[in-house]
Parts: C-alpha cells; sequence; structure tokens
C-alpha cells in the first residue's frame, strides 16, 4: 500500500554490533551486543509509522509496532516500553529470538526495497533499556476476583497465560515439572543467544505481579488434571514438545549420540558449561556432529564448537532449505561450523568400548517437491561414506510429551501426540481445560505459543467472568 | 525447598534419608523413584522409593553413596533442606494375584523392594524375600521385610549370614523352593543382570528395575534410553521395570560408563558398581 512520504527513504537497516567470531567461538556470552541508544533512534526514525501497518497484522500478540518506534524515535522509551508491554510480557526474550524475518519484517512496506524496519532489535532495545533502568514499572492490577488458574508448564505459553491473568485480578499458579521455570527458554535456547539472567528476570516479573510458582511438580504424577480441577476454576496446559525423536538408525544407543534435548539441557539448564563448578558433566569431544538444520541443530552445533570441538551440520537437503533462521545459519557459518549438505546417516559405528567412532553417510540429491513445497531429498546410491565422529546430536525434532494426555480422561489428542484445542480459543475437549503452544501445534516458535496463550488467557477471563 | 526430616547411615556407606515431600507421599506406589537435587547447582539424580507415608508427608529413600551427588546427600543432617524432589516417576511395579513371588533386593534395592513385597502381600501373593550383600553388616530392614514376606532369605559373600555366595546362589533357592510364578529385582545393575540370566533358563518371568544415567524424569532428554526387545525405551517414563529377560544388558552396562571420567569418584567406589565395571559385557 503506498503511504504518503514526505521525507527521503532511508533503507540503509543499521546492524547491530555483535561480537567478533573469532572471539565468541570461544565464550559462552551474548552473541549479539543490542543497539546503542543513538543507532536505536536512527533506526526507529526510518519507520514511516504507516496509518494502516501490515507488521502489526503479522505480529502474533499485535504489538501497536508503529507506536513504540515512534516512541524510540522521541527517545521517550518510558513510553514505548509501556507500549510494548501492553501486548507482550515477554519483550526481551521475543525481540531476540522471535523469527522477525518471517513475521513483522517480512511484511513491512520497506522489505521489498531491502529496508525493512528491524522490529525486533528495537523491542530488544526497549527492553534492555528497561532492565537497565533497574525499576520495573508495576501495573495496576484489580481487586482478586477469587478465582483460580493452574498454569502447566512455565514456557513462554504458560508465561503469557499466567501474566494476562494475573492482571486481570485472577489468581494464577505455574506448576512447572523441571526445577526452573522458562520451557524452553530455560533449557534449550543456549546462554550466547538468550542470557538466563533475562529469563528470570522476567519469571521474577510474574512473581512480583502476584503469580505463584510451584516447581518440581509433574502435573500427571505429582497430582492429576481431575484433581487439579477440583481446587482451581480453569487449567491452562501448555507443557511444550518436549519428547525427542531420534532416526532408529543402528548404533544410535551407542555412548556419545546424544538428543539435542540432553545436550542443550546438560548445558544449559544444568550449566554443564561450568563443570565441575555446576555439578552435571558435558563431555568435551572432537569432533561432534548434529543431524538437522533447523534452530535447535544450530544451537547444538554452535555449544559443540564453544565446548572446543570441530562441529559440522549433517543436513540431508541443500543449504536452501534449512529451516533454521537465517541470522542463526549465517552467525554458525561465521563461526566456522561445517556444513555438510545433502548427506542422510545411515548407521553410527561403536569401537570396542561401546563410543561412537564412525558415521556412515549416504549422499542425496534434490528430487521433486514433497507436500511442504520443498525438494525431496533421495539417495544417491553406491555413495555410502563413513567419516571419523567422537558425538553425534540428534536435533531432528520433537513431539509432545505424551505425560499428560495420558493421565487425562476425557482429553483429545491428535494423531500426533499433540492435545486438540480450538485455534481461537485455546478450549480441549475437556471442560475447564485450555491449552496451547508446542503442545498443541507441535514444535513452533515462542511468539506462536505466546500468541497462543494470549487467546487462551481471553477466553478463559470470559469464562471465569461468566461463573 | 524440601526438608530432611532424618537422615541415618543404616550401614556402612548406605544412608536412609526421610525427606518432606507431601505431594509426592500422596501419589506414590511400589516401584516408582523421585529425582532429588542436593544443592542448587547440584545434578539431578534419581532414587528409587524406599517407603513413605501419607499422613506425615514423608518419602523415605536409601542411598548408596558413591559418587559427588549421593555423598553430598548422606552428609546432610536432618533439619536442612534440598531444593529438589520431583516425583512420583516411572510407573508402579506391576501388582497383582500371581501366586509366589519372590523378591531379590542388593546394596539399595533391599529398601525398594520392601514396598514392592508389602505390596504383593496385601494381594495375597506368597512373597519369598531374597537379600544380598558382601557380609551380614551390611544387610539392613531384615526386620521390616520379615513383616511383609513369608520367608526372608540371606545371601552374604562371606557366608556369615545364611547363604555364602553371591546372586548365582538364586538358581538353588529357586529350584528349593515351591515354583515360583514371579521374581521382582531391585538394586545394582549386576544384580539386576545376574538375577535375569539365572531365571531366564528356569522361564520365570522377571521384572527388573533398571537404573540408567537419568535428568529430567519425565521422558524429555532420552538420556535414558535402554533396548528391550527390539526397541529403545526411555526408562523413566516406559520403564524403570521391563522384563529382564529381554533388556540388553550390555548397552545399558555401556551406557552408565558415560561419564565415568568425568565422575572422578571422590571416595571408595561400591562393591557393585565395581562389579558393573568389571564384569564384561558378553
Ligand atoms: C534449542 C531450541 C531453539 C529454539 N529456537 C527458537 C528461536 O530462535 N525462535 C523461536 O521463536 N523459537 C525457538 N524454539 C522453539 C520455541 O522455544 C518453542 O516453540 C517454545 O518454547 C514453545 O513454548 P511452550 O510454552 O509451548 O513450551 P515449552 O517452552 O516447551 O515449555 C513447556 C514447559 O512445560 C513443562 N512441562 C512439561 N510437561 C509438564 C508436566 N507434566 N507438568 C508440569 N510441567 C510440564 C516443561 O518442563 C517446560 O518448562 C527453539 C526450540 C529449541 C528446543
Ligand atoms: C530409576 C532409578 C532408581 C535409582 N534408585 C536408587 C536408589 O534408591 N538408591 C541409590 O543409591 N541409587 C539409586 N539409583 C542410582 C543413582 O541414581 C546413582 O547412583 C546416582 O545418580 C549417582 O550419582 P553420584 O553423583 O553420587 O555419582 P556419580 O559419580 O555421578 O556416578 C556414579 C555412577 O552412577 C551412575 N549415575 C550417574 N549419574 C546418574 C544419574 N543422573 N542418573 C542415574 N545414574 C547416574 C553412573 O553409572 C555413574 O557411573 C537409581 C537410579 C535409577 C535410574
Ligand atoms: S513479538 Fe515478534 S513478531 Fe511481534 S513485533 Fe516483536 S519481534 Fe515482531
Ligand atoms: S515497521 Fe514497516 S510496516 Fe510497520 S509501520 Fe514501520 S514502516 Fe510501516
Ligand atoms: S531421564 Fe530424560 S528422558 Fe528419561
Amino acid at each position: 500500500m503506498p503511504e504518503p512520504q514526505k521525507k527521503k527513504l532511508d533503507l540503509n537497516r543499521r546492524e547491530m554490533p555483535k561480537q567478533p567470531p573469532e572471539v565468541r567461538r570461544h565464550n559462552f556470552n551474548e552473541v549479539a551486543l543490542g543497539y546503542p541508544v543513538e543507532i536505536a533512534v536512527q533506526e526507529a526514525k526510518r519507520c514511516l509509522q504507516c496509518k494502516n501497518p501490515k507488521c502489526v497484522a503479522q505480529c502474533p500478540v499485535e504489538i501497536d509496532i508503529p507506536g513504540f518506534i515512534k516512541s524510540i524515535a522521541e527517545k521517550d522509551f518510558a513510553a514505548g516500553t509501556r507500549i510494548l508491554k501492553d501486548k507482550n510480557c515477554l519483550p526481551a526474550m521475543c525481540g531476540r529470538v522471535c523469527p522477525q524475518e518471517e513475521q513483522c519484517e517480512e511484511v513491512c512496506v520497506l522489505v521489498k526495497k531491502g529496508g525493512q524496519i528491524a522490529v525486533g532489535r528495537l523491542e530488544r532495545f526497549l527492553a534492555d533499556w528497561e532492565a537497565e533502568q533497574g525499576k520495573l514499572e508495576m501495573p495496576k492490577i484489580p481487586p482478586s476476583t477469587g478465582r483460580k488458574v493452574a498454569v502447566v508448564g512455565g514456557g513462554p505459553a504458560g508465561l503469557t497465560v499466567a501474566g494476562d491473568l494475573i492482571k486481570l485480578g485472577h489468581q494464577v499458579t505455574i506448576f512447572e515439572a523441571l526445577h526452573e521455570v522458562g520451557g524452553v527458554l530455560i533449557y534449550g535456547i543456549p546462554e550466547f543467544r538468550l542470557p538466563k539472567v533475562i529469563v528470570k528476570r522476567e519469571v521474577e516479573y510474574l512473581k512480583k505481579l502476584g503469580v505463584e510458582v510451584v516447581t518440581d511438580y509433574v502435573v500427571g504424577k505429582t497430582r492429576s488434571i481431575d484433581s487439579l480441577l477440583e481446587e482451581f476454576d480453569a487449567i491452562f496446559v501448555g507443557s511444550g514438545a518436549g519428547l525427542p525423536w531420534f532416526m532408529d538408525v543402528p548404533g544410535e544407543n551407542l555412548n556419545g549420540v546424544y538428543s539435542a534435548n540432553e545436550y542443550l539441557t546438560r548445558m544449559n539448564l544444568m550449566k554443564g558449561f561450568l563443570f565441575p563448578q555446576f555439578s552435571t558433566p558435558i563431555k568435551n569431544h572432537k569432533r561432534v556432529a548434529v543431524i538437522g538444520g533447523g534452530n535447535v541443530a544450530m544451537d547444538c552445533a554452535r555449544t559443540a564448537l564453544r565446548l572446543g570441538a570441530e562441529s559440522r551440520i549433517i543436513y540431508r537437503r541443500s543449504r536452501q532449505e534449512l529451516p533454521a533462521r537465517l541470522e542463526e545459519i549465517e552467525n554458525a557459518e561465521e563461526e566456522g561450523v561445517i556444513f555438510d549438505f545433502l548427506t542422510l546417516p545411515i548407521r553410527y559405528i561403536g569401537d570396542e568400548n561401546g563410543w561412537v567412532k564412525e558415521i556412515e553417510y549416504l549422499k542425496m540429491k534434490l528430487g521433486e517437491p514433497d507436500s511442504s513445497g520443498r525438494r525431496r531429498p533421495v539417495p544417491i546410491e553406491g555413495s555410502e561414506t563413513i567419516i571419523p565422529m567422537d558425538a553425534v546430536v540428534c536435533a531432528i525434532g520433537n513431539s509432545p510429551n505424551p505425560l499428560i494426555a495420558a493421565a487425562t480422561p476425557g482429553l483429545e489428542v491428535g494423531k500426533k501426540g499433540n492435545i486438540v484445542a480450538d485455534e481461537e480459543t485455546g478450549k480441549t475437549s475437556k471442560k475447564r481445560v485450555w491449552a496451547g503452544g508446542d503442545v498443541v501445534t507441535g514444535a513452533a516458535t515462542v511468539i506462536l505459543a505466546m500468541g497462543a496463550g494470549r487467546k487462551a488467557a481471553r477466553s478463559i477471563h470470559e469464562y471465569l467472568c461468566s461463573l | 525447598m524440601f526438608k530432611v526430616i532424618e537422615s541415618q547411615m543404616i550401614v556402612p556407606n548406605i544412608h536412609l534419608l526421610m525427606l518432606e515431600a507431601p505431594a509426592v507421599a500422596r501419589q506414590m506406589k511400589p516401584g516408582q523413584f523421585v529425582i532429588v537435587r542436593a544443592d542448587d547447582g547440584g545434578e539431578r539424580i534419581p532414587l528409587s522409593i524406599a517407603d513413605w507415608d501419607v499422613e506425615e508427608g514423608t518419602v523415605t529413600v536409601v542411598v548408596k553413596n558413591i559418587g559427588s551427588t549421593t555423598d553430598h546427600l548422606a552428609s546432610l543432617r536432618a533439619g536442612v533442606s534440598i531444593p529438589t524432589v520431583v516425583g512420583p516417576l516411572g510407573n508402579p511395579t506391576e501388582i497383582k494375584e500371581y501366586g509366589t513371588v519372590l523378591c531379590l533386593g542388593g546394596c539399595y534395592g533391599i529398601g525398594s523392594i520392601f514396598p514392592i513385597a508389602r505390596a504383593l502381600k496385601e494381594k495375597k501373593n506368597k512373597v519369598i524375600t531374597v537379600i544380598e550383600a558382601r557380609s551380614s553388616y551390611l544387610l539392613y530392614w531384615e526386620e521390616k521385610l520379615k513383616e511383609v514376606s513369608d520367608e526372608l532369605i540371606c545371601i552374604t559373600r562371606d557366608g556369615t549370614k545364611d547363604h555364602r555366595g553371591h546372586v548365582g546362589r538364586l538358581t538353588e533357592i529357586i529350584k528349593s523352593s515351591e515354583p515360583i510364578n514371579r521374581i521382582i529385582i531391585n538394586g545394582c545393575t549386576f544384580l539386576l543382570k545376574r538375577g535375569s540370566d539365572m531365571s531366564r533358563p528356569l522361564g520365570i518371568k522377571t521384572v527388573v528395575s533398571l537404573n540408567p544415567i537419568m535428568i529430567d524424569g519425565t521422558g524429555m532428554c532420552g538420556v535414558c534410553r535402554v533396548t528391550v526387545g527390539k526397541t529403545t525405551k526411555f526408562a523413566c517414563v516406559h520403564g524403570p521395570d521391563f522384563d529382564g529377560h529381554e533388556v540388553n544388558w550390555a548397552e545399558l552396562l555401556q551406557r552408565r560408563k558415560t561419564y565415568m571420567r568425568e565422575e572422578v569418584i571422590p571416595l571408595r567406589t561400591s562393591r557393585c558398581e565395581e562389579h558393573a565395571i568389571t564384569s564384561s559385557p558378553e
């Protein structure tokens, strides 16, 4: 849509400073350093302030994007923060890990000219600015409605539901299986991409608002959904997609073959990189192969690199089809991760002590497009190759954990083990139970999980008001 | 936080911990386990449940001191708190009316076999409990076990109590008893494996509680995978009980050694662990 423009277009998307690759590949600190104030303001000034902004419609939580960007341009960061937080309770995280290029930024009017506004970076800028001020602005909480909501799982979906409902005056308790809240943000996404202090800060904020957090509590084991329903008026299940897939190839149970979840959990949740100060060990392998091509695979490969390994990605299609965010692919390449495209592992070979020592793979070529529209990889006959390897991390995907569904009669479950829930409201087949995020959609994104949480919170609120 | 109510070394190197965890106690069934962390930076380790009390809100575990975390747990005194006690995890041991059941426990399994024997007894089974240790001074809970067993038999390596020898004596014990319909084994991997080897030729269904390395205990990380029959299972959610005749023991023993180099073991390691390491996988 053509917008009235007076000033000359500035298409120079401002870069965000990063740690140089040769430095960052040796540390676990955050890679991207954030905009300095001046650059943020310059970037914000480029926004055309569209009257009918397409970017907003593409943000799953409908942030008033031109609104907060205008505040940055005017250097009124406090106002910007308020606008942001009105719709997004976890901006420091979304600004960092949202696939902006497929969401808000993809439809920015400037995208065609290659100068789309760096919405995510600006969002991160504001969130970090607020944290630096050291004083969080607390929203007014209405008087208690006396209604109680249980949130199962403390990932982005659950945190969003908790944040939204506490601000409406309901009592909220989060039940989390692990000893820390945050879901994948805590156990999966590495420190160098999303520092854990940020996640903890957001969780502390929710606690200050009055959200009760119970960790070490596995719903379906420690207590059933049905039993929780006796105490709570409504339940939201946001238990994520935490069941790792393996490929079912020979040698997969050799020592040195890990799921991405294990590798990343040892590293992030358990702080394996600080072993033995933290007591969970992680191995320093010489050569690590990561199977897969998504964000999870990039995170594993870059983690292995930082632990001192020669790190490679083994992916069965080509670079073009890599499902990971472009930014992460480039980061991995810069840091020195090796990419073996069009390769498919068919066997892991062990040594006499049961440790993996080699991978056998097949070379592939791209054939006709499959149902996903991507060209299907087909093996090239006789292309078996064996390469030496000390460890393999399998990052080919996750599906919803069946634990809760199996323990909850009356909860409809789909073919892939996902809980079936209404897309608009998050309602499940069981009365007073809502669900959203990865447990419904299968592994997706932080912002989609938050979007689902937002919708469910709205529906839960309506229900609670009708009581 | 979870308070330590009681802490006691019951025999050399084996410690009993009673922990306050009412929500866990309420749901507990025989054969299940908890995951605990001894301190904030601590590792998550699984421990089978030896007893619990719903009214008092406590769970009791028996811990063999073999490495850094178990050592830390052993040093805890009543009154302090630990950050994590989560559970009950895993599936309960299947308890039905089988007829005669032989319960075999060694090491920490002498403790965790107790609630299983008790439940079997309540289901009107005839329960023969066999406990095994290097010497009589390493046996514990005999009185408790007698109360829930029709017969209690001890095997000691030095012969200071009942049968002299090790789990190899099991075949004899089985043959001299009346027909046994099921065997249930709790304890170190070595005991589970040898026990299963003994019962295989006799064709008696044998249930073992496996103890691979774990992290979350909810099916999220996959580190606990074991091969049973031809398929890979996650011991924390599909088990920990499996058919001992179907378990790939060589793989389990090998996987348990993954972090051996890292676990620079500060203490004298346990006998059963040593056996597990030296008994070469077939
Ligand atoms: C390594 C990795 C990198 C990623 N990178 C990105 C990225 O760059 N950008 C992006 O947008 N997305 C990314 N994702 C995906 C994104 O993290 C997820 O889509 C998102 O976290 C899903 O949120 P959720 O709240 O549905 O579930 P989760 O974040 O999975 O949280 C679920 C929570 O529920 C808890 N739980 C599970 N079962 C129970 C139970 N029975 N009782 C109590 N609690 C329970 C879990 O312990 C967990 O804390 C990545 C994922 C991974 C694994
Ligand atoms: C379902 C289950 C129930 C168990 N019940 C008991 C029990 O009731 N009492 C008891 O004393 N022990 C029990 N164990 C074993 C106990 O978990 C390990 O002895 C303990 O983790 C060792 O930790 P550490 O730090 O003291 O020793 P480490 O020095 O870390 O390890 C010593 C050995 O213990 C094993 N081990 C290490 N880390 C883990 C881990 N996270 N999970 C499992 N095994 C590990 C490894 O084989 C290792 O070689 C059980 C294990 C499982 C899986
Ligand atoms: S939350 Fe994500 S999609 Fe929405 S504006 Fe921020 S970066 Fe864009
Ligand atoms: S970010 Fe892009 S689409 Fe959104 S208001 Fe600014 S210029 Fe318009
Ligand atoms: S302990 Fe992680 S899946 Fe079993």
